[in-house]
């Protein structure tokens, strides 16, 4: 069962080589520099693309790092996990009869030597007084935290698991973002002052009502939940994506890759899933779909590398149930699929085909087919919208004084780990701008 | 297919592309070589007086990723014994009997000198001299070159003294580090030259080493102003061409003109012979990409000439001389406004901030919806390739507004993307040399000038 292939770091390297200095130089003078540029504008954080590209190109590396903080303080994760064929580089104007500007690795270029010399955002303002407890440490939390240090808030971040960082830690493959620039990030959200209490879980080892009492603000960034049942037969032998994932992350060594891998889902953390199993060992990795490729959730880009990995689709399926044998997989039962007519969620209704049962042999089975809902909106009895926080615009949730923002508030369209950023960003302004309010109408009084 | 055959003032070469005196004619190896790949003539670098050279001759200007727009050296003129340098022109001239072997020199400045050099050139069977007279340094600080060149009464001198003994055509090199390169080149046709080049490299440095504080290039710590060459002088040589082809005297006198100065293809080739020169000398091009760049010259040239129809080299000397002329001679009712192609336009919005910062404020964005918006004016939640695509503005130029200062064409990044339309002004055509003629108060006091503006109808907001 043990692939022989081991060398996980090797296997799992940073896709993408750094520029060398002389490939960001020329693919940064190629940059046109627009005005009020779309790549800027696609961006959800806004970064000012042209501008920090403009400054790697004339050398000066800090001011290129410092244009990327002054809108992102999590430039080293997003310029390694943003879809950019979707952001910024599907923006770029000269993608039309040429070839979009390399923006996500510019962006790398410039935190990497960030990162290298320390060249890091510090805190200018005064202190307020002010604290503000942030529940998880994922890229929305640190977002916000760091946001608020900058403005001279006291913050604090009471993280569940034992490391910071989130799913930027724990739920990407190591190939897009090493575990370490994830670290390192949250060592950067630290020295501005921003405590993190890793081990710490919100409603079991700090309650809501201690928190309300000594904060002036709690932000609630909690992601979203593990992978949902599929409520079929021998699930129990199923592997749940996100551990799968974390584990090549963290326990490197020991992580056990099946032989014939099967991942269940179509969405990216499925493509992850199955590029480790692959690149890990297995001989052959299947991914099963009830739909086809033109429904998948994942990005084309990332079919297209699943496809290059030689990760094998088997589109049209639905699992029915696992295939045990002395308690271990040895297979998954599906149902062929036929697409009806559009569902709730505008895509074809998929309607198994009865009687067309057949048998996927597999050692291994992944399941990465989302995430639940947050557990917390219940606990707290706060306000939910189809099952995630509501916030209204300043991501003020129905209780007085509590924000929620990330993955855990995003009920349309897909989460992404730059739409957190933006949510700590424009949370901690709004923070920012209503305990001003509140210590203004305090002075009147 | 066109004759590039040139017959230079009496020098005779197969085309009009020869190599300036410079490093690439060092040595009768390199002419060899050059010859070998197509060059019609080279003028070989400067014999004379005896020198010593420095390491860093050359420093370079940049911008982004091109490399050398333009080079700037502290080369003196050749260090080699004069002896080698005659016996390897006269076997170069030997083996290439149908090639311009062309030799610069400079010397001290007596008559004497002169007629040495002039006559062990003519001993060597070159087909010409060349008078430098515009080497900015090092000799220059000898008395020589441009000490020369920025004198006209010392060229005419000098000139004097090499005509009176040479056999073989004489041609005089102009230093643009004049202000008036017409007096020189008067002195030149006073002198009896046979022929002028122009233009020898400008006074430069060409930066400081932002780490150590020293100029670049640095020489032990130093370094001073170098001679400028490349593509980056090119429109200082041509105006300065022009100067003399529109000047009465020098044009009158049918001299003809060596032009130099950035060229790097045969575009600029054919630029300088419009404007009037009629032999081409090229270096920092060579010292860049080396000699096999004369394919491309010749190949270009025969080709825009045939599509042309001009047959000879003669036919495209001079062809847009007339064209040349001075502001006051302008019309001053011509109007020509920006149009942008939305079709080709990629909405980089570089037109719109030239214009909106520092031009005529005349191209508004237009949102999709037809509404004039302002940059930078999306809700910060909006983000994605789709919604950044489709809701962005297009520039459009307010045509009624637009003076026609042709900034936004330059700075567009898409060929053909911006044209500037002639359109009709509704006024008569009229010079400013004319209209102070006929009104001069217009020309004179604001007051006038209101009441003129208000009569032809020209509003400037």
């Amino acid at each position: 069962m043990e692939s022989a292939f081991r060398d996980i770091d090797k296997a799992l390297a940073e896709q993408l080589p750094s520029l060398t200095p002389n490939e960001a130089s020329i693919e940064a003078d190629r940059c046109l520099y627009c005005y009020d540029a779309p790549c800027t504008h696609a961006c959800p954080t806004h970064i000012d693309i042209p501008n920090f590209i403009k400054k790697i190109a004339s050398r000066n590396l800090r001011g290129s790092a410092q244009t990327i903080f002054a809108s992102n303080l999590l430039g080293a994760t997003c310029a390694r996990v943003c879809p950019v064929q979707e952001l910024c580089e599907g923006a770029c104007v000269l993608g039309a009869d040429h070839k979009p500007i390399a923006i996500g690795r510019l962006q790398r270029h410039a935190m990497d030597n960030a990162r290298k010399n320390h060249s890091y955002p510090v805190v200018k303002a005064a202190l307020t007084g002010k604290s503000i407890a942030v529940i998880g440490a994922g890229p929305a939390g640190l977002s916000c935290a760091g946001q608020l240090a900058l403005l001279g808030h006291a913050v604090t971040i009471y993280e569940r698991r034992h490391l910071p960082g989130g799913l930027s830690t724990y739920g990407i493959i190591a190939l897009r973002e090493p575990i370490e620039i994830a670290l390192e990030e949250t060592r950067m959200i630290e020295a501005l002052g921003v405590q993190i209490r890793t081990g710490h879980e919100f409603g079991k080892d700090v309650t809501p009502a201690s928190l309300l009492q000594d904060c002036d603000a709690v932000v609630l960034s909690v992601g979203l939940g593990k992978t949902p049942s599929l409520g079929i037969e021998g699930e129990e032998a199923i592997i749940d994506g996100l551990e799968f994932i974390e584990a090549s992350k963290t326990t490197g060594a020991s992580l056990r890759i099946g032989r014939n891998v099967i991942v269940i889902g179509a969405g990216n953390t499925a493509v992850d899933c199955a590029t480790i199993a692959k690149r890990l060992g297995a001989d052959q990795v299947t991914m099963v779909y009830r739909r086809t490729n033109r429904e998948m959730t994942c990005y084309q880009h990332e079919y297209e590398f699943a496809r290059a990995e030689g990760i094998e689709f088997r589109f049209l399926s639905q699992p029915l149930r696992v295939v045990l044998s002395s308690g271990l997989p040895i297979g998954l039962e599906c149902l062929r699929i036929e697409l009806g007519p559009p569902d709730a969620s505008g895509r074809p209704a998929p309607t198994p085909v009865k009687g067309s049962e057949f048998v996927l042999a597999a050692d291994q089975i992944v399941k990465a087919v989302g995430q639940l809902k947050p557990a917390l909106a219940e606990l707290l009895g706060i306000e939910t919208k189809k099952g995630f926080i509501a916030v209204d615009t300043n991501f003020q949730t129905s209780m007085a004084r509590v924000y929620a923002i990330g993955d855990c508030i995003r009920s349309t369209g897909a989460a992404s780990t730059v739409m957190a950023v933006q949510d700590g960003k424009l949370a901690a302004a709004a923070i920012h701008k209503q305990l001003a309010q509140l210590e203004k109408q305090v002075e009147v009084s | 297919m066109a004759d590039l055959r040139i017959n230079f003032a009496g020098i005779k070469s197969p085309n009009p592309f020869w190599l300036a005196s410079a490093p690439p004619t060092n040595s009768g190896a390199q002419i060899h070589r050059a010859f070998e790949a197509g060059w019609g003539g080279a003028v070989w670098k400067t014999i004379g007086a005896p020198v010593l050279n420095v390491s860093n001759r050359y420093g370079a200007w940049h911008y982004g990723r091109q490399r050398m727009l333009a080079i700037n050296n502290v080369e003196l003129i050749s260090d080699r014994p004069i002896e080698i340098n005659l016996r390897e022109i006269a076997e170069v001239k030997r083996a290439w009997p149908d090639r311009a072997v062309i030799v610069s020199a400079m010397v001290e400045s007596k008559p004497e000198s002169w007629r040495e050099i002039v006559e062990r050139i003519e001993g060597t069977g070159a087909d010409g001299i060349e008078l430098n007279y515009g080497c900015p340094h090092g000799m220059s600080e000898r008395g020589m070159g441009s000490a020369i060149g920025q004198v006209p009464e010392y060229c005419e001198q000098i000139t004097r003294w090499v005509k009176e003994a040479a056999t073989i055509p004489v041609i005089m090199k102009l230093t643009p580090n004049i202000t008036n390169i017409v007096l020189p080149a008067r002195a030149g046709v006073a002198a009896g030259a046979n022929a002028l080049s122009l233009i020898n490299t400008i006074n430069s440095i060409v930066g400081v080493d932002l780490d150590t504080l020293e100029l670049t290039p640095s020489i032990a710590g130093k370094g001073g102003h170098g001679g400028y060459a490349g593509p980056a002088v090119k429109p200082i040589a041509l105006n300065m061409l022009a100067a003399l082809g529109t000047d009465e005297i020098v044009s009158r006198s049918g001299i003809p003109i060596s032009g130099m100065g950035g060229i790097a293809n045969w575009q600029d080739a054919a630029q300088f012979l419009l404007l009037g020169a009629s032999s081409l000398q090229v270096c920092t091009a060579v010292m860049h990409y080396g000699f096999r760049i004369i394919d491309d010259f010749c190949d270009g040239l025969s080709n825009w000439m045939d599509e042309k129809g001009f047959k000879t080299i003669a036919d495209v000397t001079g062809r847009s001389i007339h064209r040349v002329s001075e502001f006051k001679n302008l019309d001053l009712s011509y109007r020509a406004v920006a149009r942008i192609d939305p079709d080709k336009c990629i909405k980089c919005n570089l037109c719109f901030v030239a214009c909106n910062d520092t031009a005529h404020q005349c191209i508004d964005l237009v949102s999709p919806h037809g509404v004039v918006v302002q940059p930078l004016s999306y809700d910060l939640r909006s983000n994605g390739k789709q919604e950044a695509v489709e809701s962005r503005p297009q520039p459009v130029v307010r045509e009624p507004d637009c003076v026609g200062c042709r900034l936004c064409y330059n700075v567009c990044p898409v060929d053909d993307c911006i044209e500037m339309v002639e359109l009709p002004s509704g006024r008569s055509e009229v010079t400013w040399s004319e209209l102070s003629q006929q009104q001069p108060q217009v020309t004179e006091d604001w007051e006038a000038m209101k009441a003129y503006r208000d009569e032809v109808g020209i509003h400037i907001h």
